[in-house]
């Protein structure tokens, strides 16, 4: 193809998106976007699959029958949401195994949150009101975005993290009425998410890498700030309704700006976190690399029995 | 006949219970993301199983427990489940041997119990078999895939049907609240379907081209509330938050 053809197509690919138009798998598309769109809905992919294993962490400790088989419930969704987010990014041309690959060598990112620990029955429900409430902040807008495959998963990935959060929510809830070691319990994890949380909404735009190319075409709707900021206003009044503080001492309504004012993000933080060195990093890969290690003799087996099948069955045929 | 009934109910459920919590320890760690997926959902169908039995076991004692209380605040002696139930998750051949040795007996015993006189257990038992049909379905599948896959997959599973097999006998005994049930027209007389439960392994093990372990001693115990050395660290796991936290709402 020659230069000018391969202009005239990128316009006229833009222009589809600026029309609102989805793009499906087998349409052309510049290899930017193909890259750009592997490297996020893997990443997203990853993080719905390392995070079970923080939740996954109170399965068997969850204090009754009904929050266990509701944490069970849950933890099966993101494994779901696993799924469709992995045959999502199948569709532009590269396979699990390939995905899985990049995750256990550290060549793919997943959600740093998740290496932050688990130590008590309050950071489950801590994890659903603030770690997803904040992926529905992020995720909400990219029901719309220009990826056919990735926009329909994610209509259905935002209607159950959104019960999610409000499950979460529910357990704070509970929490904070119930005695004041319930309570301490429920301020405890506040203290140690509330942070990690918002920098889930990822580095400030003025540091952010991705943001402008992700705007245009539609993988983002809003600067990170501004995510940030609206997380913020959300999640401020249903502390205030728990009776418990957010560990911000700047935290200010700011009538001016219709906003609330916040601290210093601590970001030397965020980036050691991002590059391996959170409190958990090292188990999380550990537990996925062992999985799959460990299940490489079922895999197998399963491809062997079902080769003897097929094979079974063209002799019968023929 | 109040005390028989809630002990009977205890044998069914704490065996649900228990495979129900050993499933819950595998989640995030299996072999690919739809076994995990399927066998979070064994458990949580299980474990939504023990809610309707436990309901029905506070609602009959009515000395003010509720299904929790019973699920948690007993002492391991108290626990009614099988052995096979809490035999660890060495690897995914003995989670699936395990899942299936269950199963097969799981679905001939809610056969029986949906024609039960006591109408509760027999409109559990008819919500349960439709799921427990197809966890067999499931672990069947697996064991067929297993035994006839690779050599190595075949080993494991045969080994792990070796290490298993002589918890099965167990699934079959009677302890007083058993036979008591039995004599009410409202318990399971387990003893017509152990033909029907060996031949059903026999037929699914030949087909995995696996052989039946020749097994002359049998382990039990359990029914009588006498568990294996494994069964103090899952109730550890289940009963922490309401040991440490006792008298509280969650």
């Amino acid at each position: 193809m020659s230069e000018e053809q391969i202009k005239n197509l990128e316009e006229r690919f833009e222009a589809r998106i600026a029309r609102d138009e989805k793009i499906e798998p087998k349409d052309w598309m510049p290899e930017k976007y193909r890259q750009t769109h592997i490297r996020q809905i893997s990443q997203h992919a990853h993080s719905e699959i390392v995070g079970m294993l923080p939740e996954g962490n109170w399965i068997t400790r969850a204090p009754s029958l009904r929050r266990k088989v509701a944490l069970l419930a849950k933890v099966q969704d993101e494994a779901g949401h696993g799924l469709y987010l992995y045959s999502a990014c199948e569709t532009l041309g590269i396979s699990r195994e390939e995905m899985y690959d990049q995750l256990h060598t550290g060549k793919a990112k997943y959600s740093s949150i998740f290496n932050y620990p688990t130590i008590t029955w309050a950071d489950i429900g801590a994890i659903g009101w603030l770690v997803d409430g904040a992926a529905i902040i992020n995720q909400v807008p990219l029901c719309n975005t220009s990826f056919g495959p990735y926009a329909r998963a994610m209509v259905r990935v935002c209607k159950e993290e959104s019960f999610h959060q409000r499950q979460g929510y529910e357990i704070m809830l509970k929490l904070c009425k119930g005695t004041p070691e319930q309570k301490e319990m429920a301020q405890d994890a506040l203290n140690r998410w509330w942070w990690p949380s918002l920098m889930m909404l990822g580095p400030t735009d003025a540091e952010s890498v991705h943001t402008e190319q992700s705007m245009k075409w539609k993988l983002k709707r809003k600067t990170n700030d501004e995510l940030r900021q609206q997380f913020i206003d959300q999640t401020v009044p249903q502390a205030d309704i728990l009776g418990i503080k957010v560990p911000d001492q700047d935290l200010k309504w700011n009538e001016e700006r219709g906003h609330y004012d916040f601290g210093d993000i601590d970001w030397d933080e965020f980036w050691q976190v991002v590059k391996g060195h959170g409190p958990c990093n090292k188990e999380r890969m550990k537990a996925r690399v062992g999985a799959w290690e460990r299940g490489e003799w079922v895999r197998d087996a399963a491809l062997a029995y079902s080769e003897k099948r097929t094979k079974d069955k063209m002799n019968k045929a023929g | 006949m109040t005390e028989h009934l809630y002990k009977y109910i205890l044998g069914i459920a704490d065996n649900s219970l228990i495979l129900g919590q050993r499933l819950g320890e595998l989640c995030g760690h299996g072999p690919n993301l739809e076994t995990d997926i399927a066998c979070t959902n064994i458990s949580l169908d299980l474990l939504g199983q023990v809610r309707s039995y436990f309901q029905y076991a506070a609602k009959i004692t009515g000395d003010g427990r509720d299904e929790d209380d019973i699920a948690m605040m007993r002492k391991e002696r108290e626990y009614l489940n099988v052995l096979l139930v809490e035999q660890p998750n060495t690897d995914f051949a003995y989670v699936m041997a395990r899942q299936f040795l269950f199963d097969i007996h799981h679905f001939l015993f809610l056969q029986e119990l949906q024609k039960s006189k006591d109408l509760t257990l027999s409109a559990i038992a008819n919500k349960c078999i439709k799921e427990v049909s197809y966890h067999q379905r499931f672990s069947s599948d697996w064991i067929k895939r297993l035994g006839d896959g690779t050599e190595v997959s075949h080993d494991k599973v045969q080994t792990a049907f070796n290490d298993l097999w002589p918890y099965t006998d167990e699934l079959f005994h009677q302890n007083e609240a058993d036979k008591a049930m039995i004599m009410e027209g409202v318990g399971v007389d387990t003893a017509i379907f152990k033909d029907t439960y060996y031949q059903r392994l026999k037929h699914i093990l030949d087909e995995a081209t696996l052989d039946i372990p020749e097994t002359k001693y049998f382990q039990k115990g359990g029914k009588e509330g006498i568990h294996s050395e494994h069964m103090g660290y899952i109730l550890n796991d289940l009963q922490y938050m309401q040991r440490t936290y006792p008298d509280m709402e969650w």
